[in-house]
């Protein structure tokens, strides 16, 4: 008996976030493809069938978005790494006993609403704004010229809204690398380039590796930006989810879209890890 | 007070009301969303006796002492200090009635899918009035009767007072299930001083002076009606084939490059900062723009006509107490009522003898002379209201013909 209870213990224990699973994901996850294979209307109720002729109209309609939205979140998760790293290896280096104020002000701008975020770069980008305004009076610009309304901005609000979340997890593991090996490698006539290609960015790579994941996924799916700062072409694929849910109500092609997003994002994230994933960076840290 | 509530009276006016369609915001989005897939999912269960004899229906309904009214943010007169509602408070003085006045309705959608596994469900929604803008989602309601029928003896001041304009709307003729609280149009906005000339035209909206500059609104339900006055065509009794020529000329224009941005409500943003010159608008917006000191602004009836929306109260069914509902609505359609919220609301005032009141009692001209709250009777003959869906399949025609030139 306490031999069971032994071998059952670990189960008992994780108990909770098996339930946790269930309910806040298992069970939303099959209402949702549920849904998406239900024929029916708002009116008439919905009846679960083995209708696949969504994902089909869903496809057809939407590629040119699903394949703008993959753009989008590459395109924004490769700047913001390229502008978190220096940030983060900065403080990490460099910050000394003021790291976690510098952090501080990194996190500064995200204690205020994320609409509003976003509303506050379409005043900055706007054509006469702080930004725009000089340079067009001094004629270094053509009047016409505007960077609202262009795929950039959409791409430079994702990156902005995602900074934070790159540079935390870049910092944490920046942090963690043992300054001695920088040293030894310094003693071993190693150039600055070389131990950071050779001992920092091998260390390093695991937090690469995480930030990218989380930018990657939440940019993909999201619309805000798009719809604020974006103009005609470039909707991306949560704007397409929002205007099924709410406008159309139609809930079959928005759960279609939806599952096929998650479906898109999962495939890419297991190629991606096959690539660069635990095992990789384990041997390239090696 | 909710935090959202509170939020709601923080932001300014023209971000939250009046506005028909998706508003923007993750938490609401996500609320919304939820709720809606749980409506969607929710089992047709047995619903409640239906009722068919609503003479009798209201016969038996005895007075009640209470009130529940569910309205958008911003929507009706506020005292001085920021707390009271002065008509509220003088109709429970008036008549003993005690209201709960409730700011939950941010839009449409989000509500719509709040009340409707309620409503389907057979139960009451705890509300005894609601305000919901004619659309899918009013067309939604009534369809699914889940509107309870007005008792007419009951509201003389409506025949009495209410304006031309929202007597007999297409979308409940005979004003049987509802009856209007606001109204707004939707015209032109533009800045003369970025146009370089006056703006009288759909037209406009498709000169080539103005391209990258003109602002269209990404609601297809306000943007389909733009495309059909441009050709002369009457939206309110337009057909299938007058929606395919609409989206015909919409789409010419987009792949003009003239469109700036299809836009939600930011749209005012753009007019304000000058990124559009010229756009589609609310009438109410442009008036508390030009109230903020956005002096510039100036809103148009184009001569091919404009859109004109309602917000209508309506009594939900399982309502408990539906005499106090009548006794609100025919309380508020007097000219002192009326002027009163309007002298607040600045949208268009549904009793057009509220302009005296305000003018000679009130004392406030700017509002009672603005032609954004009292228009002409000439402009108002020239709005149209939106086209009634008569099925879902319908609806979802339209959105066929329309949702691509946004979407893309």
């Amino acid at each position: 008996m306490r031999r069971l209870r032994g071998k059952l213990a670990p189960y008992l224990l994780s108990l909770p976030s098996w339930v946790y699973l269930l309910v806040f994901f298992l069970i939303p996850l099959c209402s949702m493809l549920g849904m998406a294979l239900a024929v029916g209307n708002p009116l008439t109720g919905y009846i679960l069938s083995d209708n696949f002729q969504e994902f089909v109209t869903a496809f057809n309609n939407y590629q040119d978005a699903f394949l703008r939205s993959f753009w989008y979140g590459t395109a924004s998760t490769v700047i913001t790494l390229a502008i978190s790293y220096p940030v983060a290896y900065w403080i990490a280096f460099y910050g000394g006993r003021h790291k976690s104020t510098y952090l501080f002000l990194v996190m500064l701008p995200f204690f205020v609403s994320f609409v509003i975020r976003v509303l506050a770069w379409e005043f900055i980008l706007s054509d006469q704004g702080f930004l725009l305004g000089p340079l067009k009076a001094i004629g270094l610009l053509p009047r016409s010229y505007h960077l609202l309304s262009t795929q950039w901005a959409v791409i430079g609000g994702l990156v902005y809204n995602s900074f934070a979340y790159y540079v935390l997890p870049l910092y944490v593991v920046l942090e963690k690398i043992d300054r001695r090996l920088v040293r030894a490698a310094n003693d071993l006539y190693a150039s600055p380039a070389t131990a950071f290609m050779k001992i920092i960015l091998p260390l390093s790579a695991p937090g690469v590796f995480a930030g990218f994941l989380l930018v990657f996924v939440t940019n993909v799916g999201d619309f805000v930006n798009a719809a604020l700062l974006g103009g005609p072409g470039t909707y991306m694929i949560g704007n397409i989810i929002q205007d099924s849910f709410f406008e159309s109500q139609d809930y079959p092609m928005a759960a279609a879209l939806s599952s096929m997003l998650m479906l898109m994002l999962m495939i890419a994230i297991l190629l991606y890890s096959k690539v660069f994933g635990a095992e990789a960076i384990q041997e390239y840290a090696a | 007070m909710s935090q959202d509530e509170q939020r709601g009276r923080d932001l300014t006016q023209a971000f939250y009301r009046g506005l028909t369609q998706p508003r923007l915001s993750r938490q609401n989005f996500l609320r919304g969303s939820g709720a809606a897939l749980m409506a969607a999912l929710a089992p047709q269960i047995a619903r409640a006796e239906k009722v068919t004899d609503w003479k009798a229906w209201w016969a038996k309904q005895k007075p009640t002492k209470n009130f529940v009214f569910a309205n958008w943010p911003l929507y009706i007169d506020v005292s001085s200090n920021g707390k009271d509602h002065p008509t509220i408070d003088a109709f429970t003085k008036q008549t003993g009635i005690k209201v709960t006045y409730q700011e939950v309705i941010q839009d449409d959608p989000s509500f719509y899918a709040k009340i409707a596994p309620v409503l389907k469900s057979g139960q009451s929604t705890g509300y005894d009035m609601m305000v919901i803008t004619d659309g899918w989602y009013l067309t939604e309601l009534l369809m699914q009767n889940f509107l309870v029928p007005i008792w007419r003896e009951k509201v003389p001041n409506f025949d009495k007072y209410a304006g031309p304009s929202v007597k007999n709307p297409s979308f409940d003729p005979g004003n049987k299930h509802t009856m209007v609280w606001q109204s707004g149009l939707t015209g032109i906005g533009y800045n003369p001083k970025l146009t370089k000339r006056e703006i009288n035209s759909i037209e406009d909206l498709w000169d080539p002076a103005f391209a990258g500059h003109v602002g269209m609104f990404s609601d297809v339900t306000e943007l389909g009606p733009f495309g059909m006055m441009k050709l002369g065509i009457n939206p309110t009794t337009s057909t299938p084939a007058d929606w395919e020529k609409a989206a015909v000329v919409l789409k010419e224009q987009k792949a003009k490059g003239l469109v700036r941005q299809y836009y939600e409500q930011s749209y005012i943003n753009a007019l304000q900062n000058g990124d559009t010159w010229i756009s589609m608008a609310w009438s109410g917006d442009i008036y508390q723009a030009n109230s903020k000191g956005y002096k510039d602004l100036k809103f148009v009836v184009p001569k091919e006509g404009c859109s004109i929306w309602h917000d209508n109260m309506c009594i939900p069914v399982g309502a408990k107490n539906p005499l106090s509902a009548l006794a609100w609505m025919n309380y508020y359609y007097t000219p002192k009522v009326a002027g009163l919220v309007e002298d607040y609301v600045n949208y268009i005032c549904p009793v057009p003898a509220a302009k005296d009141y305000i003018l000679n009692v009130i004392k406030d001209p700017a509002v009672a002379n603005s032609p954004l709250v009292f228009p002409p009777e000439s402009e108002l003959a020239r709005a149209h209201e939106f086209y009634s869906f008569k099925s879902y399949a319908q609806y979802q025609q339209f959105l066929n013909i329309f949702n691509p030139i946004v979407q893309s």
